[in-house]
């Protein structure tokens, strides 16, 4: 029985520091309507700050001071941040802020390996709190008392700050309506400044405050975005005291979870905020969403089907790809497999992002799950490529099944935020259920069959996967489901009232897609002959949406360039250069900010306007239409 | 007071204002007419800077503020409210009124939250409600006492009577005469011609984007043609 | 005897204690136009979420056409024959004017279901005679975002009759409408209520619209039906005056009767 008490007081001890990182974020959401994916940067950043200051800086007062000023400095760096960047993107799609925002992170990182060094850091202890206190019988570390005090403390301070002071009252008044705010005199560019610069200081305590508890390193980023994640989408986008009761939640359960299902303890956590999700779709504590933005496309335009020059363009250049084996070497085939490979991936991540306007941010859960299930069933019954190819597409379409089911229940942001979660579970579970996965070690020796083990054959074998598959998600797009797949994305309401099922349209979209990203996923792993869980991880779902959107959002050819020039470019940048993570971070953040609309879009624009003008444009667009198109 | 001269305005790709001109003077009360989508609540927009693209100049009490931003031009004493009223609903009626509030001007009345309920009296009983809690008239009372906070020289009101019951249309007929008792010079977007005819000195039709009419309330009503080409009633 | 199209006997929803819609009962016969009317915050919008599935009812019951839509989602209750239009338009806008009609028209045929088969191609000629219905076949291939309001709300008339419904629920049909483009969109419904019986409820703050067109109106207050009856009774009922109508200085139907 003590010990369960002293385990639950760990529990809320680790609460405060998530606490104070989730309020950050739900604070800056609610107001800038971005979810910061950066936040864990800044939070590794405060603790990294925080280290050398109090490496630095001597006795108490040096201590805790050190740590205030990091998180100070912190906040300062993201102001600039915000000044710089965010003010950019502030009216674009929710992806697109999602994914600058991870280019921070990867700058960040990057950026803290070359300061601080690859080790990991082990802090000074608290100046006072370095002892233990008895609580009935049980040995607490006073920090962590102090800690347990410091949560609700904030959280009153905060209450006073949005309640009893006119900045809380027009923060409060922004989170709803930031617009109608300047209208009413406010200046909100520096508003958003202070909001933001408020929710990475809290980031950045948050991290200072580890340092006692359990050092720095430069994984922490992030591992505290995904229990943050989870706990403001527990907790409710945007509300404080959701955050603090989510924070609560999901540390008692980590920390009761590691006894219960040592293995996998962060499924526990996961399948916890499915359940809260399913029963309440805004979180604990949060509302519904104001009307829905658009949630990818920048389009308005009505799709068409490829033209009769499309179409020959594109049997051409399928088959100048197949006649690559009669003039290229065994890697440049390799590379031409991979391309292909996550064209599909790409192609099957544009499908469900721009016709289904369903923003995936675990899109490599299937691809993974494609990967692993070829992998397994090629070790344990020595199946035959194809027949691994089929169960690889199966486990994939399986986890869509699983996992689509509760993401069709969400929208927007929540709905992003749970795939990636999913993909989380997915990953976690790759890499700690070591006796059927290999954990870290993954699975070798996944080698295709005799026909196809030449590298042009294999090469072949993707041309025609990585075409057929392509070409019948095309042939879907543009079909009566496409059709309402897209009426979805536009209008929910008006596709209920037309009698469309937005739920099991959903689902079914999300299934073709993990399918087809599936079926890539088992093709990767007979091309790299092994298996490793970073197929599932977030970096593997973050270059799907870069090539996504390196390519344009809005057209499929987009999603197929974009995996071409991103692939390449990365295979380059690994052989070429030490901070590959700086210059991707640095790229995704130019993409964002310069050129929206991707290569294809840029470029199809070009041409527009180069060539006839578009007939007159209209003379009056509905001021009621804004609602539904992209401003 | 208020001078625009050939405002041009786009939404996106489209080009909404050809040349708008539209002048108000002190203590005026002017109503912009015209068909829904003819550019009326986009020369609002455009005048405040909450339009994506505009050109032209426009001058407010002597200073050229086509190029400020939003924040910049209101704190300048040019007052708007929006068509969808756009309460904060997780706010207070206090709340709300404190979000509008700007110091005191010399040269334009001042309003405080009790001469504001003098002005709405319905809103006088409901100071602690959430903005979401009450009805389409009483938020479009609240839209008003809030911009009204910011103790403006101009008002730019946008359709204020649009959706509400005709009872409350007339209640809102006499908080604007009020309002132009204190000296107020409003812009009011209208479709409802008897409703401008209550309260407004002069009127502009806008049709497509462009200027069709400018004159007294007097001169249109002699002037059926115009009614019948641009207001149709 | 025939149940009559739409019947609602006894509906009362409540929200945290406030009673936002109590005991109304009224019914809808094939070719009536029947408005309901009444302040902001009486119930209309209340009242239509639990005719077509949106909100269920705490108490009361809604048939349509003697059957009884207890328990049906949106989706059950549309395929009833129940069409809706809504206050604020929603439509596709990244589709044309015949895609929106097309994609009402395949949904209900039942056909969102195939996976392959060229859609823009499906029922092409039944998307442009209902657009032509509503005068909208000058704009087939505009890309719904670009049209103007009017545009829209004929544009959703003619998504709501792709269902062939029997009931047609249209909530504030003509807000942010010219007067002009009110009358002429009123008169489309109106004649299409007629020509294939067609029953219409709507809901709208335009008296000249609700007294011209109207077959029968009942006024709603706090949630109560307060009167029904012609538009002629409702015009001169005191009660309807004192909490709605007001002096009537507003709108030219009751100047009409002043002057």
């Amino acid at each position: 029985m003590d010990f369960y008490f002293s385990q639950f007081l760990t529990g809320l001890a680790g609460a405060a520091s998530l606490f104070l990182v989730a309020s950050g974020l739900s604070i800056i959401f609610g107001v800038t309507r971005i979810v910061n994916f950066a936040h864990g940067a800044f939070y590794m950043a405060g603790a990294y700050i925080a280290w050398s200051l109090t490496e630095r800086l001597e006795g108490a007062v040096g201590f805790w001071g050190g740590l205030v000023i990091a998180a100070i400095a912190v906040a300062a760096l993201g102001a600039l941040v915000e000044i710089v960047l965010l003010r950019r993107i502030y009216h674009a799609p929710e992806l697109f802020q999602l994914l600058a925002t991870f280019g921070v992170t990867l700058v960040f990182q990057d950026l803290a390996v070359m300061i601080w060094g690859p080790e990991d850091l082990v802090g000074r202890r608290a100046p006072g709190l370095r002892g233990a206190v008895d609580v009935f019988g049980q040995a607490i570390p006073a920090y962590d008392l102090f800690l347990i005090v410091l949560g609700p403390t904030v959280l009153g301070l905060l209450w006073l700050l949005f309640h009893k002071t006119r900045f809380g009252v027009l923060v409060r008044a922004a989170t709803q309506d930031r617009d109608m705010v300047a209208a009413l005199g406010v200046n909100q560019k520096w508003l958003f400044t202070a909001v933001f610069a408020l929710g990475v200081f809290l980031a950045a305590l948050g991290g200072a405050l580890q340092l006692p508890r359990g050092g720095v390193n430069h994984a922490m980023d992030l591992q505290i975005i995904v229990e943050v994640f989870v706990v403001v989408v527990v907790g409710g986008l945007g509300s404080v005291p959701g955050a603090f009761v989510a924070a609560l939640l999901v540390s008692e359960l980590n920390a009761f979870g590691i006894l219960v299902l040592p293995q996998v303890s962060l499924v526990l956590v996961f399948l916890v905020m499915a359940v809260v999700l399913v029963i309440r779709p805004f979180g604990l504590f949060g509302r519904p969403e104001g009307p829905a933005r658009a949630s990818v496309s920048a389009t308005v335009r009505p799709w068409q089907p490829l033209g009769t020059s499309g179409r020959v363009l594109a049997v051409a250049a399928i088959a100048a790809a197949a006649c690559l084996p009669l003039v290229a070497g065994n890697y440049i085939l390799a590379v031409g497999s991979e391309l292909l490979i996550f064209a599909l991936f790409a192609a099957s991540l544009q499908f469900i992002m721009s016709t289904g306007g369903l923003v995936s941010f675990g899109h490599a859960a299937y691809f993974g799950l494609g990967a692993y299930g070829a992998a397994l069933v090629t070790k344990a019954f020595g199946l035959p490529m194809l027949g691994g190819i089929a169960s690889g597409v199966a486990l994939a379409s399986i986890g869509a099944v699983v996992f689509g089911w509760f993401c069709v229940r969400l929208t927007g942001v929540y709905l992003a935020m749970l795939t990636l979660a999913f993909a989380q579970i997915a990953w976690s579970v790759a890499f700690q259920w070591t006796a059927v996965t290999g954990g870290d070690n993954g699975i070798l020796g996944v080698w295709p069959d005799g026909w196809a083990s030449r590298p042009g054959a294999f090469y072949w074998l993707c041309l025609t996967a990585a075409a057929l598959g392509i070409a019948a998600l095309r042939v879907v797009v543009f079909s009566p489901f496409g059709f309402a797949m897209r009426a979805l994305r536009d209008s929910p309401l008006r596709s209920e009232a037309i009698g469309i099922d937005r739920k099991r349209t959903q689902w079914t979209a999300f299934v073709i897609a993990g399918a087809a990203a599936g079926l890539a996923g088992a093709l990767f792993a007979y091309l790299k002959g092994s298996v490793f869980p970073d197929t599932l991880g977030i970096p593997t779902s973050v270059d799907g949406l870069v090539m996504v959107l390196l390519g344009g959002v809005e057209t499929v050819s987009g999603a197929v360039i974009g995996a071409i020039l991103f692939r390449a470019l990365t295979i380059f940048l690994m052989s070429y250069t030490d901070a590959s993570k700086l210059v991707l971070g640095l790229l995704i953040i130019v993409l964002v900010v310069a050129f929206p609309r991707g290569v294809v879009g840029t470029l199809s624009g070009l041409l527009a306007r180069l060539g006839a003008r578009p007939s007159a444009t209209p003379a009056m667009a509905g001021s009621g239409q804004a609602r539904g198109g992209t401003p | 007071m208020l001078e625009v001269g050939a405002l041009n305005g786009w939404y996106g790709p489209a080009h909404i204002l050809s040349d708008v001109d539209l002048d108000v003077g002190t203590g005026d009360v002017v109503a912009l007419l015209g068909r829904n989508g003819a550019g009326k609540s986009t020369t609002f927009k455009a005048i405040v800077g909450l339009l994506g693209k505009r050109t032209g100049h426009i001058v407010f009490d002597g200073r050229d503020v086509s190029t400020a931003s939003t924040h910049a031009i209101v704190r300048a004493g040019l007052g708007y409210v929006p068509e969808d009223r756009r309460i904060f609903t997780e706010l207070s009626v206090m709340e709300n009124l404190e979000v509008g509030r700007q110091p005191p001007r010399a040269d334009a009345p001042t309003w405080t939250p009790d001469r504001l309920f003098a002005l709405f009296p319905n809103l006088a009983e409901m100071r602690n409600r959430l903005g979401g809690r009450m009805s389409g008239g009483e938020q479009q009372m609240l839209t008003i006492a809030r911009t009204l906070m910011g103790n403006p020289r101009l008002v730019l009101l946008d359709e204020p009577s649009e959706g509400l019951a005709p009872k409350i249309v007339e209640e809102m007929a006499h908080a604007i005469l009020a309002m132009k008792r204190e000296g107020l010079s409003i812009v009011i977007s209208e479709q409802n011609l008897h409703f401008a005819r209550l309260i407004c000195d002069r009127a502009v039709i806008l049709e497509s984007g462009r200027v069709r009419f400018s004159g007294t309330i007097a001169e249109l009503e002699a002037r059926p043609e115009i009614r019948d080409a641009y207001l149709a009633l | 005897m025939t149940p009559p199209l739409l019947q609602v006997e006894h509906l009362s929803k409540a929200y945290g204690g406030v009673h936002a819609v109590r005991d109304v009962s009224f019914s809808l016969e094939a070719g009536e136009l029947l408005a309901m009317i009444g302040p902001n915050g009486a119930g209309k919008s209340t009242c239509f979420n639990m005719l077509n599935g949106q909100i269920w009812p705490d108490s009361g019951s809604v048939r349509i056409a003697g059957r009884d839509t207890a328990g049906l989602t949106p989706r059950e209750v549309w395929r009833l024959g129940v069409g809706r239009t809504f206050q604020i338009t929603a439509t596709f806008p990244s589709m044309t004017v015949r895609e929106n009609v097309q994609l009402a028209l395949l949904s209900h045929e039942g056909r969102l279901w195939r996976l392959f088969g060229y859609a823009a191609a499906d029922m092409r000629g039944e998307a442009e005679r209902l657009c032509a219905l509503v005068g909208m076949d000058r704009a087939l291939d505009r890309p719904c975002a670009e049209l103007a309001y009017g545009d829209l709300k004929r544009l959703e008339l003619a998504v709501a009759l792709a269902n062939a419904p029997k009931l047609l629920l249209m909530d504030e049909p003509t807000a942010g409408m010219a007067p002009a483009d009110r009358v002429a969109m009123m008169r489309v419904a109106a004649e299409i209520a007629a020509e294939q019986r067609i029953g219409i409820l709507f809901t709208e703050h335009d008296m000249d619209v609700v007294f011209e067109h109207a077959s029968r109106i009942i006024v709603l207050d706090r949630g109560r039906i307060i009167a029904a009856g012609s538009p002629a009774a409702i015009r001169d009922d005191p009660a309807v005056k004192a909490t709605y109508l007001g002096e009537g200085l507003t709108f030219s139907a009751a100047e009409a009767t002043h002057a």
